[in-house]
């Protein structure tokens, strides 16, 4: 188990290496961020003096030297833009994108394991016929038109919640959060449905076809003979078996969650990493990408290991560290 | 089945929270919508356009400009030459901070020496203070700044400085500003808060010198998403907006809770020619294999290709009106407009004439370039002005990109005709004509942006003797002359100004500005 963990962090390390170096060459391939911020009545020599002054004018590998050293000193490196610790920057609008994230999961868990339950239990009937309908618009709906769909209904036409912005926040330990205020509730919903869409689609259809194949397996007859309530045999035997894919599909889209917030965060006006990213490439401010991506990254480490120990707790037959499979 | 029940009240909670979210507005509360990202409250650390925007609410400047871009005092009453290289400016006196200090001459000092010392700044502002060598004290009130040479631009250039005050910002870092811990001007709004993407908070500061705005509190809004942007002002979550996406335009216009106004701004749309090249990159005969010369260097090309542009047609299919065809580098009334210089019409026929008298009757092979992400519609302009071309023989392909590349390769000067923006920012024209249509002389900073490499030393010894006459009279003269060469030459292919754009509810009115700002002092209730 510990050497499970280990390997995983070592795996994660280098993939963290490889990803800083691309985008470092990817932003350094692009331009210099003097170019397009400096003042048109600036001579040639200012801009000399300024590129040199931001460490610009040296070579890629020197600066890429420069920037592992700091980091192995616990510096991302200064935002040129905002002249702030890009970390600072990151962590400022983490809160944001988190809590937009966890919101939207939530929604997609909540209301998918049950309707797609209810389509693999009613398979044939209207009901869950109407799911399937509904989860493939989830699908194959572009989440950009949605979500100007939804600020065109419910804030300019019935004018029930805010079009857009992030609304009173309220602090839970020390860290500003809206779904503690109901103003910021209301600036929460329809974003947080709209990043919500695509994954409960993709939850409804997995419940279901989990769902269907479980109840053609012996275990679920031997139970139905058995005389169990259909509460119990969905409840226990269904759900527990189904939840593996499941667990996996969830942990390995909130990941992908935060990190695609970003066409929700600029739709809404959400102030999250998402839109600091926008800005941040737009203005070639490479500490804030980078930095950005090494947070994404480790996200996905961290969540990728917690879904693997959930296995082991939802199934016994799961050993971790290749003893078995 | 039981499970449905659960469902009912699983709906009916999702619609509890369906409740309307009832914001309580105060008649003088203003929220902005504003289009673009604001990096840092330090007025100081990068001349940005959104950060200056805010700065202008809160600081005061020795001279401001109007809404049409001329010199108006603020925290100076008056300014002269008391020789060529001396100017004096007079303070105004009994201006407060927000703070209640006093503000005095000791303030300017200080703020020029700031500016000075700021590190880590892409965009400085130090362009714009080191044309002055020495600066003195006279007393409290007034000050004297020398020059190593005649610099008649210099009250234009400090319209781009933010005093701040030396007894709050002495030793203050940028991160101070961020914070909100040293954020004291005196401009007409105190600093309250701001909300890193999100927003910035302003109150009314009771104590201004000049008109007292209207409203208590104003709340500026970062919505760079452009239906977000429309959205919020539809939904009445903010009272004004700025930068209406042209598609919108209309329906904004005809909205009957909604006013739209505009103003010609001074920012001009145009395209570099290659100017210098023998063989330009992007230039080919008509099979797309190199020609032996490049054409654009031929003036009657560039007149053919001048005339080939239908500018009316981009204004009112491409711009949905809101463009001023123009031949000028910057609009009416701004110092340095040349009424002579008028927007070439179009003429298919004179064109084609032109093209085969330089030898090429069939046309050639162009790949114009341009960005797609920074200026309204810029894309489609593009692509018309392609057409255009294609019509008169020269096969013209586009291609476009984001900005951010686009620059970069555009100052590599990989382009051989290439789209580019302009706003003479220091509100006259040799602000436009030192970095595009100057000879490139980067040790004078002069044609930074000139990616055509026009060169004319008629037009450069005009402009050298502007910049060095102190009497605004002759100034202009000689600007507008400087002007005409250029612009005769097409050293650069002037498309239009665009037309910046507003909308703000029924009941507030804007006063707008050539300049592109949108500033809270400037609306007013009905």
């Amino acid at each position: 188990m510990t050497s499970f963990v280990i390997r995983r962090l070592g795996e994660s390390l280098l993939v963290l290496l490889v990803m800083s170096l691309l985008v470092f060459a990817g932003v350094y391939a692009v331009g210099n961020p003097v170019d397009i911020l400096i003042d048109p009545q600036a001579t040639q020599e200012d801009v000399v003096r300024l590129t040199a002054s931001l460490g610009l004018d040296k070579p890629l590998w020197e600066q890429y030297f420069y920037f592992l050293r700091q980091v192995l000193a616990g510096d991302l490196g200064r935002s040129f833009m905002f002249n702030t610790p890009a970390i600072d920057l990151l962590l400022n609008a983490m809160p944001a994108t988190l809590e937009l994230a966890v919101a939207a999961m939530l929604i997609a868990t909540v209301l998918g394991i049950p309707l797609g339950l209810v389509a693999g239990l009613k398979a044939d009937s209207w009901i869950g016929k109407t799911i399937m309908a509904i989860s493939i618009l989830g699908f194959s709906l572009p989440t950009f038109w949605v979500g100007l769909v939804l600020v065109m209904f419910f804030a300019v036409q019935l004018g029930w919640l805010p079009s857009s912005g992030r609304g009173a926040t309220a602090e839970l330990f020390g860290v500003p959060f809206s779904f503690m205020t109901l103003d910021g509730l209301g600036h929460l919903l329809l974003p947080a449905l709209n990043l919500a869409l695509f994954k409960l689609a993709l939850i409804i259809r997995m419940t279901r076809a989990g769902t269907q194949e479980a109840l053609l397996q012996d275990y679920v007859k031997y139970a139905r003979a058995k005389g169990l309530s259909a509460g119990r045999i969905i409840g226990v035997h269904v759900l527990r078996n189904i939840m593996i894919p499941i667990v996996t599909v969830i942990g390995l889209e909130f990941g992908s969650t935060i990190a695609f917030a970003i066409v929700t965060e600029s739709i809404f006006g959400w102030p999250g990493m998402g839109k600091l990213l926008l800005d941040s490439i737009n203005t070639l401010d490479r500490p804030v990408i980078v930095a950005y991506l090494c947070v994404i990254v480790i996200f996905f480490v961290v969540i990728n290991l917690v879904v693997d120990l959930l296995y082991a707790l939802l199934d016994p037959r799961v050993r971790l560290g290749g003893e078995s499979n | 089945m039981r499970l449905s029940s659960q469902f009912q009240r699983l709906f009916a909670l999702v619609s509890l929270c369906f409740l309307t979210v009832v914001s309580s507005v105060n008649a003088a509360d203003l929220k902005l919508g504003v289009g673009a990202d604001i990096t840092s409250m330090d007025p100081h650390f990068v001349n940005l356009f959104p950060n200056n925007n805010i700065a202008e609410h809160i600081y005061g400047k020795l001279v401001a400009l109007d809404a049409n871009a001329a010199l108006v005092p603020d925290l100076a009453e008056s300014w002269k030459t008391i020789d060529p290289t001396t100017w004096e400016f007079k303070l105004r006196k009994g201006v407060k901070f927000h703070d209640g200090s006093e503000f005095t001459a000791a303030d300017v000092i200080f703020t020029l020496d700031r500016v000075g010392k700021i590190v880590n700044s892409p965009g400085p502002f130090t362009v714009y203070t080191k044309g002055i060598a020495s600066s003195e004290v006279v007393d409290p009130y007034t000050i004297r700044f020398k020059t190593a040479a005649p610099y008649p631009l210099l009250p234009n250039d400090l319209s781009t400085i933010y005093i701040v005050s030396k007894k709050v910002a002495e030793g203050a870092t940028t991160e101070d500003f961020n914070a909100g811990k040293v954020n004291i001007g005196t401009g007409p709004f105190k600093f309250v808060e701001f909300k890193r993407g999100d927003r910035v908070e302003l109150a009314r500061n009771e104590n201004y010198w000049g008109k007292k705005p209207a409203w208590d509190k104003v709340t500026v809004r970062i919505l760079p998403n452009d239906p977000t942007r429309v959205a919020a002002l539809l939904s009445g979550d903010v009272d004004a907006i700025e930068n209406i996406p042209t598609p919108d335009f209309a329906k904004i216009k005809t909205n009957p809770k909604l006013q739209a106004s505009t103003k010609t701004s001074w920012r001009i749309i145009f395209f570099h020619m290659d100017q210098f090249r023998d063989q330009s990159p992007f230039v080919t005969d008509l099979e797309g294999k190199p020609l032996d010369k490049n054409p654009l260097k031929d003036l009657r090309v560039r007149q053919a290709i001048s005339k080939a542009i239908d500018r009316e047609a981009i204004k009112s299919r491409v711009m949905e009106g809101l463009s001023l065809p123009t031949g000028n580098l910057v609009p009416s009334p701004m110092f340095g407009y040349t009424p002579e210089l008028t927007a070439e019409k179009l003429d298919v026929e004179g064109a084609k004439k032109l093209l085969a008298e330089a030898g090429y009757p069939k046309g050639f092979g162009l790949t114009l370039h341009a960005p797609n992400n920074r200026y309204v519609n810029d894309e489609q302009i593009a692509q018309a002005v392609a057409q255009m071309l294609t019509r008169i023989g020269i096969q013209t392909k586009v291609q476009t990109m984001p900005m951010n590349v686009y620059l970069g390769r555009a100052s590599k000067l990989e382009f051989s005709f290439a789209l580019l923006g302009w706003g003479a920012s220091t509100g006259e024209s040799s602000s436009a004509l030192r970095p595009l249509l100057a000879t490139f002389t980067p040790e004078k900073g002069w044609g930074a942006f000139a990616w055509g490499r026009y060169s004319n030393p008629k037009m450069d010894a005009l402009l050298t003797e502007a910049l060095a006459t102190i009497d605004d009279k002759k100034r202009e003269a000689l600007l507008q002359q400087a002007a005409v060469i250029s612009m005769n030459d097409l050293g650069i292919l002037p498309i239009h100004h665009q037309i910046s754009t507003w909308a703000t509810r029924k009941g507030v009115v804007y006063e707008p500005r050539i300049d592109e700002y949108t500033l809270a002092q400037e609306f007013h209730p009905q």
